[in-house]
């Protein structure tokens, strides 16, 4: 038995203890905002935060996460109202979507280090994670309407 | 209460420079007194420069601020950045993709619990290096962590980081010699006298 703690609520999860965290967050808890791309670290769709780092929870075993604190893109915010949320809502950055939760919990944990990034912070923040849309122009603008958004006291 | 925030801040401030300064363990002499013979250290430097050279030790230690990959030492994709303590930045942490231990399979993430690049204060380049560039500053504690000759050969041979390059997991090619030979052979370097390889060896 293993207890984690997912947007502030503890599970205990029967599991092997070698099984990814993000299979437990789909397929046990059901939160399916977090997307599976690759299974091997290299798109950046399953990002979730594990202590406030974003870690790639598909090469990330339960193991590691057990009595830690996990936020998932459903719990980035009370209301999806985080300033980046706000930002991507209002610049239409999705296309298809598949990697924009973990867009978003990568940049969620730039701003919070970061509350006026520039360009180049970005790039070294969110390159990556991979879309297969090609919005990164729309992220990286989205990220700097946040971050004005943040500093004018739009609060999360 | 004036009292107890000054004797707080000066705790906290000896608590930072110990921090900061915080290096290997003492450790005793590890190494035995051979006559000098530039001819032979030279020699066994050159042995332990071939590992340090190899992929799994440079890529590590590059020249610049991205660590490398593979068995050709390619640029690690994703535009990986050093950081300041070494460990990325931002929402790049090494950490964050790298376990304590090799993720199982081919391609997969490598992992160590101290994963990363020497910090940006030390960055102990061997990537461009020459045998003779590279052996002075190994042996230099301004540009290697701060280590006695003794601290060097524990840590060539004893640390759980540097072992790893003979455990890498699959699909990457291991160091030319094993860990114990390649021990034996930094142990020699220097008791032979550490010297350095002439600038004209390559
Ligand atoms: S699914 Fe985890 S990084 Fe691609
Ligand atoms: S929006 Fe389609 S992959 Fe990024």
């Amino acid at each position: 038995m293993i207890t984690i703690t997912v947007n502030g609520q503890r599970h205990d999860i029967e599991a092997d203890p070698n099984m990814p965290l993000l299979w437990v967050i789909r397929d046990i808890l059901g939160l399916t905002g977090t997307k599976f791309g690759c299974g091997a670290a290299q798109c950046g769709a399953c990002t979730v935060h594990l202590n406030g780092e974003a870690v790639r929870s598909c090469v990330t075993k339960i193991n590691r996460a057990a009595g830690q604190n996990i936020v998932t893109i459903e719990g980035l915010s009370a209301n999806n109202n985080h300033p980046l949320q706000l930002a991507w809502n209002e610049m239409s950055v999705p296309q298809c979507g598949y990697c924009q939760s973990g867009q978003l919990m990568s940049a969620a944990v730039l701003l919070r280090e970061n509350p006026n990034p520039t360009d180049q912070d970005i790039d070294d923040a969110m390159s990556g994670n991979i879309c297969r849309c090609g919005t990164y122009q729309r992220v990286r603008a989205a990220i700097h309407k946040a971050a004005a958004m943040q500093t004018e006291g739009v609060k999360s | 209460m004036k009292k107890l925030i000054i004797i707080s801040c000066f705790l906290s401030i000896v608590g930072f420079v110990s921090l900061s300064f915080r290096s290997e363990k003492v450790i005793n002499k590890n190494y035995p007194t051979l006559p000098k013979d530039s001819v032979g250290s030279t020699k066994a430097f050159m042995s332990v420069y071939k590992v340090l050279m190899s992929a799994r030790c440079m890529n590590c230690h590059p020249s610049g601020n991205t660590p490398l990959q593979g068995d050709d030492s390619h640029l690690h994709t994703m535009n990986v950045t050093r950081g300041l303590d070494g460990h990325g930045v931002y929402s790049m942490r090494c950490s964050n993709c790298h376990q304590a231990e090799n993720t199982a399979g081919l391609h997969m993430p490598p992992g160590n619990p101290k994963w990363g690049l020497p910090p940006a204060n030390m960055r102990m380049v061997f990537q461009g290096r020459t045998p003779r560039e590279l052996a002075l500053q190994l042996l230099d504690p301004k540009q290697n962590g701060g280590r006695t000759k003794a601290q060097l050969i524990d840590h060539m041979a004893n640390d759980a980081l540097v072992g790893w390059a003979w455990h890498p997991g699959e699909g990457r090619t291991l160091p030319p010699m094993s860990r114990p030979a390649f021990a034996a052979q930094v142990r020699l370097w220097i008791a032979k006298g550490a010297y350095a390889p002439s600038a004209k060896i390559k």
